[in-house]
């Protein structure tokens, strides 16, 4: 690999690289994102090279293991280059077909193309499906066209073009200037102006500054930074230059959770091939400016995704956060001027450059400009990444990119936000996205998560789930917060399982009050926001449980018993053998019938059974209908 | 584990105090715990208080202070997860091998864990083997998969 010297010679490079590349020439793009290689992504790139191999085209056709695309739900996606055929759910077994039909043949396969399950059209590109279709994707979309591990391939879709245009023409003051116009928020969570957190930085007269990559990416169901770090490390790498650059930082960091071991690789893989182009390292470009980054992988506590909390894993101590009197973009990492922004953040900063800050302005709405990747998971059709512009409604992204909730059931609210976030009832899905629509509903933005949730959630279940999470991940510095959500957590967990008294919920709001007024950080403070989203929209479900020791979504074990309906048993036996306890009693032929006394409540019954039957049932509140008569019991029909 | 293995991480990370964290990552990811050894070494060559060593290795959750079993069973407990019925997926792996998270069976055939979030997410409920992702899981497919592991 030859050093860079020049913008000019960044110039020449790219040009060599587009000149030995034929765009007509055929290329199999793989996704090789975590979750397209969990459904077997892997085993289908071998099978393509030894393919391909066999029919000796190896010279002619190019493959490549990319970046994820966000169709998780369909994976392993297969893009087929130059006519960009969309294959979904490929498998080892479907490539020699792939090859002699589509590749050498130019035939669509069309049972591997995308098919809309209520129009029954074809979609055989992927931007016209209706998953892509419905989104902008500004920041996502160059995870499929590149190979994640080549530098190369991210210099031909003009990568560290907007590096070169700063170090060539702009000082650093006006770099943070055009981030501060653009309006770029954090996609962290907070929401707070980029720009302004640089420009606080910049001033500062401190010599030794840092930029550092938040990828600790810990909300559960959230996925979207790993996606960007795994399949386009580049682009991150370029936006982090960009901002030591206009702060005057020659040092940065990416704080990367080591549960994304994929993405630990990739970053590193990046980190050496721009040191060894010289667009990292002395005299950048012939620029003067020194810059350097290293890599730092968390090692599993939730509360390092807060800033301080980082900073101070990043100096090797237990990650605690510190109180913010002064701001860590001022007396951040060994108490230096620190920008910390996260991935998806860093990533808009190459396109802002680029495309100017009066472009990313005119997307999004008053105060959030820009798009926003959302990762859409839980009950929902279409489970990937989404990229939206700002507000766009809640009904869009779940109904028309999300294909709505699957098997026929109703839903019943959106979780945003992460663990510190809330719940979105249905009345309020034509909500616009937004920092401020979404804290207003009771929600926040946090760094993207969007959990569906249908009418077989229980709410109560959902606020215990998160304060349990989080009573595990608190840092145990501020007492409101170790132990105030100890106790949330004791409560809720007694409402559902049917202990819950009168006094509850009030007790409940009143420790949520204290940890909210009285932690030093976010974690604390946001804390009781899924008690108090749900308390907001679904307080008849707490009364449910408090006073009828019932549960309305028929979940919560304590609350509910299986009962197998005589009508619709057809005494086949299935839940009998399954049954981990011995409690199901029947025969062939013989009406089943759980016996109460021994049944755990585990649900095996309920899942074995055959959805042609439908057999078994929950109930909870209710009264058991008394069982069927011996002499009753055998099947005639 | 051997001294002179401990040693080779410490110099690869030029023996530097705030590479400790990174430090022990690596030793956990070689011998799968941190054996009080290893640690007292870590500190010796750092200088780091062994207190502050302690500190780290019981705060993160990626460390370990006890034996792991030869098959390591992570369940994903994150939220999309969660509303397709991972609590129930882990209870029936708390049956089956009569363990809770966090624990290490007395042959040392497994231990299992919790973690919040594998991050794929379309496949839910997972659970992951030895890093092998088993997704779609359901609470009377668990026992199955367990069994081809010996």
């Amino acid at each position: 690999m030859i050093r860079l010297n020049t913008t000019e010679e960044l110039e020449e490079l790219r040009q060599e690289i587009l000149s030995r590349r034929d765009p007509e020439k055929p290329c199999i793009s793989i996704c090789a994102g975590a979750g397209c290689l969990a459904s077997g992504a892997g085993e289908v790139i071998a099978a393509f090279r030894s393919e391909i191999e066999k029919h000796t085209l190896t010279v002619v056709v190019d493959i490549k293991g990319t970046g994820c695309p966000g169709f998780c739900e369909r994976g392993p996606v297969v893009v087929i280059y130059p006519e960009e055929i969309c294959y979904l759910q490929v498998t080892p077994k479907d490539v020699p077909e792939i090859v002699s039909k589509t590749i050498i043949e130019k035939q669509v396969l069309d049972r591997l193309v995308y098919v809309d399950a209520t129009t029954g059209e074809k979609a055989i590109h992927e931007y016209d499906i209706p998953f892509y279709k419905n989104q902008v994707r500004n920041v996502i979309c160059n995870n499929i066209k590149i190979d994640s591990k080549s530098i190369d391939d991210y210099l031909a879709i003009g990568g560290y073009s907007a590096l070169a245009k700063v170090l060539s023409g702009m000082t650093g003051k006006e770099v943070t200037e055009e981030v501060k116009k653009s309006g770029l928020r954090g996609r962290g969570g907070a929401g707070f102006p980029t720009g302004k957190k640089w420009e606080g930085s910049r001033n500062d007269p401190e010599k030794t500054k840092y930029v550092i990559v938040n990828a600790d990416e810990g909300d559960p169901g959230a996925f979207m930074d790993r996606a960007l770090l795994e399949g386009n490390p580049h682009s991150i790498l370029e936006g982090l230059i960009i901002g030591g650059y206009a702060i005057g930082a020659n040092e940065g960091f990416v704080y990367v959770r080591q549960e994304y071991p994929l993405a630990v690789v990739n970053i590193n893989l990046a980190v050496i091939q721009a040191e060894k182009y010289g667009l990292l390292g002395k005299n950048i470009l012939g620029s003067g400016f020194d810059f350097i980054v290293k890599v730092h992988q968390g090692a599993g506590a939730f509360v390092c995704g807060e800033s301080t909390a980082l900073m101070t894993a990043l100096e090797g101590k237990a990650g605690e956060p510190r109180p913010k009197y002064v701001r860590s973009n001022i007396k951040g990492l060994w108490n230096k001027p620190s920008v910390l922004n996260n991935v998806e953040t860093w990533a808009n900063v190459p396109i802002i450059i680029n495309k100017g800050a009066d472009w990313f302005t005119q997307i999004g709405t008053e105060s959030s400009k820009g798009t926003k990747i959302f990762s859409l998971v839980g009950k929902i059709t279409n489970t990937g990444l989404v990229e939206i512009p700002m507000g766009t409604t809640l009904k869009d992204i779940i109904s028309k990119i999300g294909g709505g909730i699957p098997g026929g059931k109703k839903f019943k609210a959106v979780q945003t936000g992460g663990p510190s976030g809330g719940c979105i009832p249905e009345e309020q899905l034509d909500l616009e996205v937004g920092f401020e629509e979404l804290t207003r509903a009771g929600s926040m933005m946090g760094s993207g998560g969007m959990i569906v949730m249908d009418e077989d959630t229980c709410m109560v279940d959902v606020a215990r789930y998160f304060i349990n999470f989080l009573t595990d991940e608190s840092c145990g510095k501020c007492l409101p917060c170790r132990e105030g959500l100890r106790q949330m957590n004791k409560i809720l967990t007694n409402i559902t399982e049917g202990k819950g008294k009168e006094g509850d919920i009030e007790l409940l709001e009143v420790l949520s009050e204290t940890a909210v007024e009285a932690s030093l950080c976010a974690l604390g403070k946001s804390a009781p926001n899924p008690f108090l989203s749900t308390l907001r929209y679904f307080r008849d479900e707490y009364e449910a449980h408090i006073r009828e020791k019932r549960c309305p979504a028929l979940y919560c074990k304590e609350l509910i018993r299986y009962y197998i309906d005589a009508e619709k048993c057809s005494g086949c036996m299935i839940c009998l053998k399954k049954c981990p306890v011995g409690a199901i009693n029947g025969e062939k032929k013989k009406i089943h019938i759980i016996d109460q006394e021994k049944c755990t409540n585990c649900g095996t019954c309920f899942e074995v059974c055959p959805a042609r039957f439908g057999a078994v049932k929950k109930i909870s509140g209710e009264p058991l209908p008394s069982p069927v008569p011996e002499e009753e019991r055998i099947i005639t029909r | 584990m051997d001294i002179e293995r401990i040693d080779q991480i410490i110099e690869k990370h030029q023996g530097e105090s705030s590479s400790l964290i990174q430090i022990l990552l690596e030793i956990q990811s070689d011998n799968h715990w941190l054996p009080k050894e290893a640690l007292e070494r870590v500190s010796e060559k750092l200088q780091v208080p062994l207190t502050r060593t302690m500190h780290i290795a019981s705060f993160y959750k990626a460390f370990s202070l006890v034996p792991k079993g030869r098959h390591e069973v992570h369940v994903c407990m994150g939220t999309a997860c969660h509303v397709r019925g991972a609590k129930r997926v882990l209870e029936s792996l708390e049956d089956y091998t009569g363990i809770k998270p966090g624990e290490t069976d007395a042959e040392m055939k497994f231990s299992l864990e919790t973690v919040n979030c594998l991050g794929c997410c379309a496949l839910g409920p997972v659970m992951e083997i030895n890093g092998k992702t088993h997704g779609k899981i359901s609470a009377s497919k668990t026992a199955d998969v367990l069994k081809s592991y010996v």
